[in-house]
């Protein structure tokens, strides 16, 4: 009965104390962003990584005593890689008086165009929704704030003629999942093919791709590739890597797109060490050499913690920093503009859009949002696989930038 | 609800065939009726709404699948797919040729129609599992054929994106305009539901689910009836995907990929199979109680755990909860919602007496 007694009031103390703090929080300045994640879903793997990087990155400005005095409040919802849940979790941002917002999946950016822009609440979706969301006069309110699959097939092209001298005459291959993501990369491929003179052909993995044995053997011993561009999502990456080993095929000769190039996915392949000589293309920088996760490190270490195992995972870790990171700016931008006031989602937007010279101690790419370019510029780095690690093979560059921007014009002028 | 029938005599064929026969169940519609379209949308938030709205287009595509599995007894894996053909029908219809959405929602409900029809001719062979694997494969191809065609996808990217719905002038572009639209179709579906179950087709499909040799004997043309049980509820699918793409703002392929076919199956089989209550139970229940666990678990959860901490936990045990429930609900009413709530009636019925 004592016992009992006791629980009762501690959590009587506790509720007290819970109601003390909110009361206390909405007297201090307070900026509330919404997060969609997806760590229960399809791409749970991405999610576990990533959004723990963007909340420690919030926890760390808010242990430095937040972005200009504001502190902020992070609303995660869980989307699970549906659409649904992903409408609800908007509107909830929304009733909560989010200033912005970050997007998680495909299908949901695609489904939330709209709706952003209505409520004038502006969502980042890097790595995810279509390339032509790089137009801020086509999408107002999106910014995908990375670099784009068409982006990241100018820099597999640039990459693949740095490391074979010239194109003209060379057989590439790409290895794709056929979903709508899978296939966007081909309108600049095909492009590039013609301009560059190099001999493209197309093969497609049909979900889940984890069978790809017929379309690999096709690949090593009947097109014979002088290189190969990867666009593969979910556990095919890795089988991608150990066919192409199992079948010869030289790692070197490999690149694969953002979603195929974490750790977890090389090593789900058979450890780094078998996979010597696969490149990666990045939008954020990868391993844990940067000041900004020192410092994360350091916070939990003065709360006496020891730093969360998610942060291994540093390819998806960073990205979740980063997309923290640029929505921080944002707000940043907006509050020193309007000299200190809590800023509206509309002067947000303004914000993101001011966003230059931004580097995160070159964890960020170089990039320059601007009212027409949401984008960024569309950086990428290669990373290669190198004695068990990954390491920088490219620093930031922009593949065949003008022919990007051609093909978004095109796209732009068909609509 | 908790109503006495007797004393109650009718003396017109009219007031016998009505849907309502009983006044107390007539003024529990109206007292629904008032609800939802005057007090709901006047107090409540623009979030409660857009909540309420995916419920009704659930509504309407859990219906559609109740026609078939529920009442016809056929299995379906195939009704994401038809929602997906319901979409591209609709916004290739609003984008191409600049149809406004009262003609788009019927053309996308037609051609999902005829697609199931096509898709459902092997019901005509086989059933219950081997039926299932059948409509699967119609789901699959139907998903690979959009994802392939240009023509119907509208590019690589296979999205579509349309304007909102306009009505006489009035652009539905808010969640309390888009709440009546939504509301008026799902009253629609629910009011054409349970006046198609009471007719002879209805009756029909009743036949050939319980016993369909049986059915034939006494002279229901089994071809017709499970055809046409395919038609309808392909019809209610593409409605609903037509709906979700008016919701939305753009029709895309992943969003009507094998998943939503499952979410759709859970939907009718914790309802109720057989039962419009039971559909909408379904759909409110698999829309609804994630949002309510995870608004539960947030805030006692917060009580043990910092805010990054708690968006791991949440997100896990959300599921857990959600699994258990279900289970919960299954295992103390196999036939669904539906049953809990017709036993809970009829005990009322005679209460306080025991019979």
């Amino acid at each position: 009965m004592v016992r009992f007694k006791r629980n009762w009031l501690g959590l009587a103390v506790a509720t007290g104390s819970l109601a003390l703090a909110t009361g206390v929080s909405a007297q201090n300045k307070e900026l509330v962003f919404g997060f969609q994640c997806d760590r229960t879903g399809p791409t749970a793997t991405v999610g576990t990584a990533l959004c723990p990087g963007y909340h420690d990155y919030i926890g760390l400005i808010n242990s430095k005593g937040g972005v200009e005095g504001f502190k902020i409040r992070v609303i995660e919802v869980d989307n699970e890689y549906k659409v649904p849940p992903a409408i609800e979790a908007h509107e909830r941002f929304k009733k909560e008086g989010a200033v912005l917002e970050g997007l998680y999946g495909t299908p949901q950016t695609a489904a939330l165009n709209k709706k952003l822009e209505e409520d004038k609440i502006l969502g980042t979706s890097p790595g995810f929704g279509t390339a032509a969301a790089a137009d801020g006069k086509r999408y107002p309110y999106t910014f995908p704030i990375a670099a784009s699959y068409w982006s990241q097939a100018g820099a597999a092209v640039e990459f693949a003629k740095e490391k074979m001298g010239a194109l003209k005459g060379k057989k590439i291959a790409y290895l794709f999942y056929d979903n709508p993501a899978g296939k966007e990369p081909l309108a600049i491929l095909e492009d590039l093919a013609k301009t560059e003179g190099f001999e493209l052909r197309t093969f497609a993995v049909p979900a889940p791709g984890v069978e790809m044995g017929s379309q690999v053997t096709d690949i090593v011993q009947r097109f014979k590739p002088d290189f190969v561009i990867a666009h593969l999502f979910g556990r095919a990456p890795s089988v991608a890597i150990k066919e192409l080993k199992g079948k010869g095929f030289p790692l070197s000769k490999v690149v694969s797109f953002v979603w195929g190039s974490a750790e977890a996915d090389i090593i789900a392949a058979g450890g780094m060490s078998l996979a010597e000589g696969y490149n990666t293309i990045q939008f954020a920088g990868v391993g844990k050499d940067f000041p900004v996760l020192k410092d994360i490190e350091a916070m939990y270490k003065a709360q006496g913690k020891s730093a969360p195992k998610e942060m291994d995972s540093t390819v998806y870790y960073n990205r979740g920093v980063m997309n923290a990171a640029v929505h921080v700016e944002a707000v940043r931008n907006a509050i020193k503009a309007k000299g200190g006031a809590a800023p509206t989602s509309e002067e947000v937007k303004k914000g993101m859009e001011a966003i230059k010279g931004f580097t995160l101690g070159g964890l960020m790419p170089p990039m320059e949002l601007t009212p027409a370019d949401h984008e960024g510029g569309g950086w990428c780095q290669v990373w290669t696989v190198k004695g068990g690690k990954l390491v920088k093979s490219k620093d930031w560059f922009q593949g065949y930038r003008a022919v990007i921007l051609k093909h978004l014009a095109a796209d732009a002028s068909k609509s | 609800m908790f109503h006495r029938e007797a004393g109650e005599f009718k003396t017109t064929y009219a007031g016998d065939m009505a849907l309502y026969p009983l006044p107390i169940a007539r003024w529990t519609v109206a007292a629904l009726a008032l609800i939802f379209v005057v007090i709901v949308p006047l107090t409540l938030h623009d979030y409660y709404l857009s909540i309420l709205n995916l419920i009704f287009i659930a509504v309407v595509g859990a219906l559609g699948l109740n026609i078939l599995v529920g009442y016809t007894g056929q299995i379906s894996l195939g009704h994401g797919a038809f929602m997906s053909v319901g979409a591209y029908t609709a916004a290739n219809l609003a984008v191409k040729l600049g149809l406004p959405f009262w003609l788009t929602l019927p053309a996308g409900g037609l051609m999902a129609a005829a697609i199931g029809v096509l898709v459902g001719i092997p019901s005509l062979r086989i059933k219950g599992l081997y039926l299932a694997i059948a409509t699967l494969a119609g789901q699959l191809i139907i998903e690979w054929t959009i994802n392939h065609v240009p023509a119907i996808s509208g590019g690589a990217q296979a999205s579509i994106e349309v304007d909102r719905p306009d009505l006489f002038g009035f652009v539905l572009n808010t969640q309390g305009r888009l709440y009546y639209f939504l509301l008026f179709f799902a009253v629609l579906a629910i009011v054409a539901t349970l006046n198609l179950m009471r007719s002879r087709i209805g009756r029909a499909f009743i036949a050939v689910r319980d016993q369909d040799i049986a059915a034939e004997i006494i002279g229901i043309d089994i071809f017709r009836y499970k055809l046409l049980s395919f038609a309808i509820s392909s019809f209610f699918a593409g409605v609903c995907g037509v709906l979700y793409t008016y919701y939305f703002g753009i029709a895309n392929y992943e969003q009507f990929q094998l998943g939503v076919s499952i979410d759709y199956l859970a939907m009718i089989i914790i309802g109720g199979l057989g039962s419009v209550l039971g559909s909408i139970f379904g759909a409110v229940f698999i829309t609804l109680l994630p949002i309510v666990i995870r608004m539960l678990m947030e805030n006692v959860g917060s009580l043990f755990f910092t805010e990054s901490e708690l968006a791991s936990v949440v997100s896990g045990t959300r599921l857990a909860v959600f699994g258990g429930l279900i289970i919960f609900f299954l295992v103390i009413e196999p036939e669904g919602l539906n049953r809990l709530w017709r036993n809970v009636r009829s005990y009322f019925r005679v209460w306080p007496f025991s019979y």
